[in-house]
């Protein structure tokens, strides 16, 4: 698929007419800028335009200690921050060659399943405003709520989070936060029943979403799609099962994929993730029992960050706690890719690391902007209506285009 | 792990391209080679469409700076292969006086962005590339920013210099 170029001159007797979506448009979710060449309501070419918004965060990380890039990691998807925070902790255990215990491993899994679900409710929520139906986001932006006071409970921020450290997690989970996810495990299921009971044989919303935006497997392969956009088409690709990290390759879980890759089949597979992400968290939850209580981080002072009360009052704490923070930790010369199935897809993080105190180039491979790129030739022949809906199932975070 | 080794996807390039391609390493089992850029389209498409080896996902193209290097400019690309199950990561050097690639938008439409970001971070010129135009920072910007020839903090700060470290 090529762009045509698209006229801007606006000639009064072109029967072509020039319509910016965006940016700052509700239905845009966030700042894109379309410029489309419109025939009446159909779209014959469009150019998207994603900056200039850059925020540099590539550049910011080369000079900054691993724990201080963090911060930024969690600035890319801020619908699902704890899977970004946690993927960049699991690069630098990889390349520090450092083993988690089984229970900090769970713990992760959990969190990363809740902020795949609270990321899927934003999505699919926001697909059926998009169509005209207000109350199954109403009904499903309560729990993710809840999924932000689990945060809450564990690391005390909800949006940008900042769980996890190194090697583990900052404090072990305690018995308010088991109750939370318990709870919501409990009764989410029987939310996302009425939500789909509201949706799936819905007469509007299937005429509004079933063949809109149709992707072959073949072009959102070759687009390098992933998550469930890419998994709509048809293809099971999902790191979690390719290349299991945190333990996954212990879980019983199934791949939703659809078939036609169009919107309505993007929005049953984040459905069904959706279920898989409970079934998950069960499994992790009777996992976790078995595990001793007490370990909640490696045995790995020079990379592991001390708790707060350790650094006041214990002369080791202080000192790693120091050399920690001023990157002054010992780390292989080496490179490392690493990559966590974001709830949009890949996101992965490769790393350069030259030994000093911040790594030499750090990339982070968005999903987000890899999917984006083929919003303006989809929409190519397109209702404007269509092309709207097919915005919102892409599901792009404008976090994410940016680095 | 997957189902044909770095070794077996060695053995193969090694068979096509003899010495124009040759081994970085394998850093975290991640097979690490280095080609030129005369090669480097050939190398992709062989790859990609290779029965057996079939690296038909594109992960990433990206680029890297060391600027005491007689070809300071690296570009790297990560190639998945969905059906084995395994990666492989390809780095091209180029001069910095010459910092032309050919595109890879003749393989996969998804190099496209992946390009732009690269030659709006790194001034790599991607030769036959549909439409090479920044795509983070704004247009006329001059410089390529994540060069290291341009420094991020403030150079007055001391606090944080590698002479207070014994380095």
């Amino acid at each position: 698929m090529q762009n045509p170029p698209v006229f801007f001159d606006n000639d009064p007797q072109s029967e072509l007419s020039t319509l910016n979506l965006g940016p700052t448009h509700p239905a845009t979710h966030g700042v894109f800028q379309n410029v489309l060449q419109m025939d009446g309501e159909r779209i014959v070419s469009g150019v998207s335009t994603i900056g200039y918004i850059h925020r540099a965060f590539e550049k910011i990380a080369e000079h900054r200690p691993f724990y201080q890039i963090t911060p930024l990691t969690d600035r890319l998807n801020y619908c699902s921050s704890p899977i970004n925070n946690m993927g960049w902790h699991m690069t630098v255990e990889k390349l520090a060659g450092i083993t988690t215990p089984k229970r900090v491993d769970y713990m992760r899994v959990i969190i990363m399943e809740l902020a795949r679900i609270a990321d899927h409710i934003i999505c699919n929520g926001v697909l059926g405003v998009d169509t005209g139906a207000f109350t199954g986001f109403l009904y499903m932006m309560e729990y993710r709520e809840e999924i932000y006071e689990i945060y809450e409970e564990i690391c005390g921020s909800r949006l940008t989070t900042n769980i996890g450290r190194i090697g583990g997690f900052e404090r072990n989970f305690n018995t308010i936060a088991f109750n939370k996810i318990r709870k919501f495990v409990k009764a989410f299921p029987a939310v996302l029943k009425e939500f789909e009971n509201l949706f799936n044989r819905n007469r509007i919303f299937i005429d509004r979403t079933k063949g809109v935006a149709p992707v072959t497997a073949e072009t959102a392969l070759s687009y390098s799609w992933s998550g469930p956009l890419l998994r709509a088409t048809g293809i099971d690709y999902d790191v979690r099962v390719m290349e299991p990290y945190s333990s996954y390759e212990e879980f019983d879980f199934e791949i939703p994929v659809g078939e036609n890759g169009d919107v309505y089949s993007r929005f049953l597979v984040r459905n069904e993730e959706m279920k898989q992400s409970l079934r998950i968290i069960e499994q992790a939850l009777n996992k976790i029992e078995k595990e001793p209580a007490d370990i909640f981080h490696a045995n790995v002072p020079e990379f592991y960050l001390p708790p707060k009360e350790e650094v006041y009052n214990n002369m080791e704490a202080l000192i790693y706690h120091f050399k920690i923070v001023m990157g002054e930790v010992e780390t292989p010369v080496t490179e490392v890719y690493h990559a966590v199935e974001g709830a949009n897809g890949e996101l992965g993080f490769y790393l350069v690391n030259d030994g000093g105190r911040s790594p030499y180039r750090l990339h982070f491979r968005r999903p987000s902007f890899i999917n984006y790129q083929m919003y303006a030739p989809m929409s190519q022949g397109m209702l404007l209506s269509d092309a709207i809906i097919n915005m919102s199932s892409l599901n792009v975070i404008a976090g994410e285009l940016d680095a | 792990m997957g189902k044909i080794t770095n070794q077996e996807v060695l053995d193969k390039i090694a068979a096509k391209f003899g010495d124009q391609v040759s081994v970085i390493g394998e850093p975290h089992s991640l097979l690490t080679v280095e080609t030129g850029r005369e090669q480097i389209i050939d190398l992709l498409t062989f790859l990609k469409n290779d029965a057996t080896l079939q690296f038909i996902f594109l992960t990433d193209i990206t680029a890297i700076h060391y600027p005491e290097q007689e070809k300071p400019i690296g570009i790297i690309y990560h190639l998945h292969s969905l059906v084995n199950n395994v990666r492989i990561r390809i780095k091209v050097f180029v001069a910095d006086g010459d910092v032309h690639m050919p595109t890879a938008t003749v393989l996969w439409d998804g190099a496209n962005w992946m390009e732009r970001e690269t030659y709006d971070f790194f001034g790599v010129v991607f030769d036959g590339h549909p439409d090479l135009r920044r795509i983070l920072n704004v247009d006329d910007m001059t410089v390529f920013p994540m060069r290291k020839e341009y420094p991020l903090e403030d150079p007055n700060r001391v606090d944080k210099k590698d002479y207070f470290f014994g380095r």
